[in-house]
């Protein structure tokens, strides 16, 4: 494989609202490891990936080719950028936060620095930007914090008054608390163990943050059920959440349908859209989080096109 | 320079090769951001049924040796949007578009080609895929590809439905006692080729919840661990072209190419045009990567035309 390739941009696009993403350039690089360092229970890694790093924006991803050409393992993996740096000393770069789950991320962890990796993107939508300097609540459960401190730099820039919550289950578990304090105007810390911060949830300490700074955006990155009740404490606070999801893709790129989710759309009407071109980044209220239940998210009977007869 | 290029019958000579394969590249625009469509051989779109349909719930994949499970259930906007708005769309990038339909009763297979033929970019249209991987309602669900008399029916009635001058594909299903059987009833029924293999049905247990890992609890096992089955596939029924037990038709292969040499693999076998699929999630330029490195391997053995490599391997 040689890199970078471009991608020409798609001709005009005419559909729905789903095919907005597929109008942005993607780039498929492959990635040399310039550093590599542990962070708590994680891995922070950066690839000279010049071609992603001049096109991202907060809240897009990569997808990660896992074992080289002939490998075994097929399908990539997926990771929020954390920040990129358009024309740093090695040529343009992007990091990533890695937690090593499985053996195809623990590969990931293992590269050392003059590795190669091959990189996809940027992937998916970016999060919105206010264009009224309105305070902002960022939200990161565990690593899911990684694409939030280059978004805080993005609306501070636009006179946002910033605050971030970071949650997790234990201090180890926590990602940039330190970089958090340097670039918000007020941090949170929770744990559920109490190893850190304030012991509890995000959704505990959410309600008063809104209501002190009267933020009327609540960005949230991290697990499924902690951007539900971000979005229900938003909602009742009367601010609008903007969720980053978590769901498992084969490619990233818009085409195995495999990362679906209810989403209920402009038009009211509820469909399975692909979290890898629709989103990650969704409005919390579209969200049909009464169809998740235990890792499964079911198709809801009003949907378009619920199931009647199977097939694969 | 080899000549790459391959009739499939119908009179629309293809530039080359290779396809994507249906489900594996959806309809085209996302995949046009890595490389342009219409320098494949034709492009191959995702099973479209008569209404839209939301697919199955989540999840939907488990990773495998080499390869994965998936279980989308056929999941599309339906065969009006589908000609409203992807095939247009094809059309205008300049592909050639090998559409593939879907159905769950001989009728609706019969009415979403009697669409596809009635659309303005139709022109684009060179052959039709007909998935006959899907559960046949007036049957029990049991799958058309598993019975070759209900195969044989749903060929025959797309058949009609479309001009001659456009070839029907038959995509058959390996998870069958013989498929030559199966291959005979449909080529017999007026297929103008066969597309092998489809995914063979498998499941996944997720050990830490203990329970089926895939929402749909089986799923379609597909990428390279199934290309020997592919193979085998492709050989047996072109074997049974060569004793006469078959008419000779022209085979698209597919099941886990990866590369060049993959390809060659089933051409030697017998296979007239290749399809990348799963692959094409792990490199998603994939599709010209294989044509490239296909055409590289020909020239370095010596062919000027592709078609004198395939089926090369029966008799030696």
């Amino acid at each position: 494989m040689t890199g970078p390739v471009t991608g020409p941009v798609t001709g005009p696009v005419t559909g729905p609202v789903t095919e907005r993403g597929l109008r942005a350039r993607v780039t498929q690089e492959v990635a040399e490891v310039i550093a590599t360092r542990r962070v708590g229970a994680y891995q922070h890694i950066t690839l000279v990936a010049p071609g992603v790093a001049e096109l991202a924006r907060p809240g897009q991803f990569v997808a990660l080719a896992v074992g080289g050409e002939s490998s075994g393992t097929l399908l990539r993996r997926s990771f929020s950028i954390h920040k990129v740096s358009p024309s740093g000393t090695y040529g343009g770069t992007v990091e990533i936060v890695v937690s090593a789950v499985g053996a195809g991320t623990r590969w990931i962890v293992d590269r050392a620095p003059h590795d190669t990796i091959d990189v996809v993107g940027p992937l998916g939508k970016a999060f919105p930007l206010p264009t009224d300097p309105v305070a902002c609540v960022l939200v990161g459960g565990g690593y899911g914090s990684a694409p939030l401190f280059w978004l805080a730099g993005e609306l501070r820039e636009r006179g946002c008054h910033v605050e971030m919550v970071l949650g997790a289950a234990s201090e180890d578990r926590l990602f940039g608390v330190v970089e958090a304090r340097r670039s918000c105007d007020g941090v949170t810390v929770t744990t559920d163990d109490g190893s850190a911060g304030q012991q509890g949830w995000v959704s505990d300490v959410l309600p008063d943050i809104i209501d002190r700074t009267k933020a009327g955006v609540v960005y949230g990155c991290g697990p499924m059920g902690m951007l539900e009740s971000i979005t229900r404490v938003a909602d009742d606070h009367g601010a609008v959440a903007q969720v980053a999801v978590e769901e498992s893709m084969a490619c990233g790129i818009g085409v195995c349908m495999t990362c679906v989710m209810p989403v209920v759309g402009s038009d009211g009407r509820t469909r399975m859209v692909r979290s890898c071109v629709e989103g990650p980044v969704f409005r919390g209220d579209r969200v049909r989080w009464d169809a998740f239940d235990g890792g499964h998210a079911r198709v809801p009977d009003d949907a378009v096109g619920a199931p009647k007869v199977g097939g694969h | 320079m080899v000549d790459l290029s391959v009739d499939l019958g119908g009179g629309h000579r293809l530039p080359n090769p290779l396809m994507t394969a249906s489900g594996c590249a959806a309809n085209g625009k996302e995949l046009h951001r890595f490389f342009d469509v219409s320098d494949l051989g034709a492009f191959v779109t995702k099973s479209v049924m008569a209404d839209p349909r939301s697919g199955r719930g989540t999840p939907r994949m488990a990773e495998t040796p080499s390869g994965m499970l998936n279980s989308i259930g056929l999941q599309g906007p339906g065969i009006e949007a589908f000609v409203d708005e992807d095939l247009p769309w094809l059309q205008s990038v300049g592909a050639r578009v090998l559409p593939s339909i879907a159905g769950s009763s001989s009728t609706e297979y019969a009415h979403v080609a009697a669409t596809l033929r009635a659309s303005r970019a139709f022109d684009a249209v060179v052959g039709v895929e007909v998935n006959i991987s899907c559960p046949n309602v007036a049957n029990r669900g049991l799958v058309f590809a598993c019975d070759p008399m209900a195969s044989a029916k749903v060929i025959a009635l797309v058949r009609e439905q479309l001009p001659r001058d456009v070839p029907v594909f038959a995509k058959l299903s390996p998870d069958v006692t013989d498929i030559t059987a199966i291959a005979a009833a449909c080529v017999k029924a007026g297929a103008d080729g066969l597309t092998m293999i489809n995914t063979l049905l498998g499941m996944v247990i997720d050990t830490d919840r203990m329970r089926p890992q895939l929402g749909g609890v089986t799923g379609g096992l597909s990428g390279p661990g199934i290309r020997p089955v592919a193979v085998r596939a492709i050989w047996q029924v072109r074997q049974a072209m060569f004793e006469g037990r078959i008419p000779t038709v022209p085979i698209i292969g597919v099941g886990g190419v990866r590369t060049g040499r993959d390809a060659l693999e089933m051409v030697a076998a017998g296979a007239s045009a290749i399809q990348v699929g799963t692959v094409v999630f792990n490199d998603p330029s994939a599709p010209v990567r294989v044509l490239r490195e296909l055409c590289e391997l020909l020239e370095a053995k010596g062919y000027d035309h592709f078609t004198d490599a395939v089926a090369v391997a029966h008799g030696r």
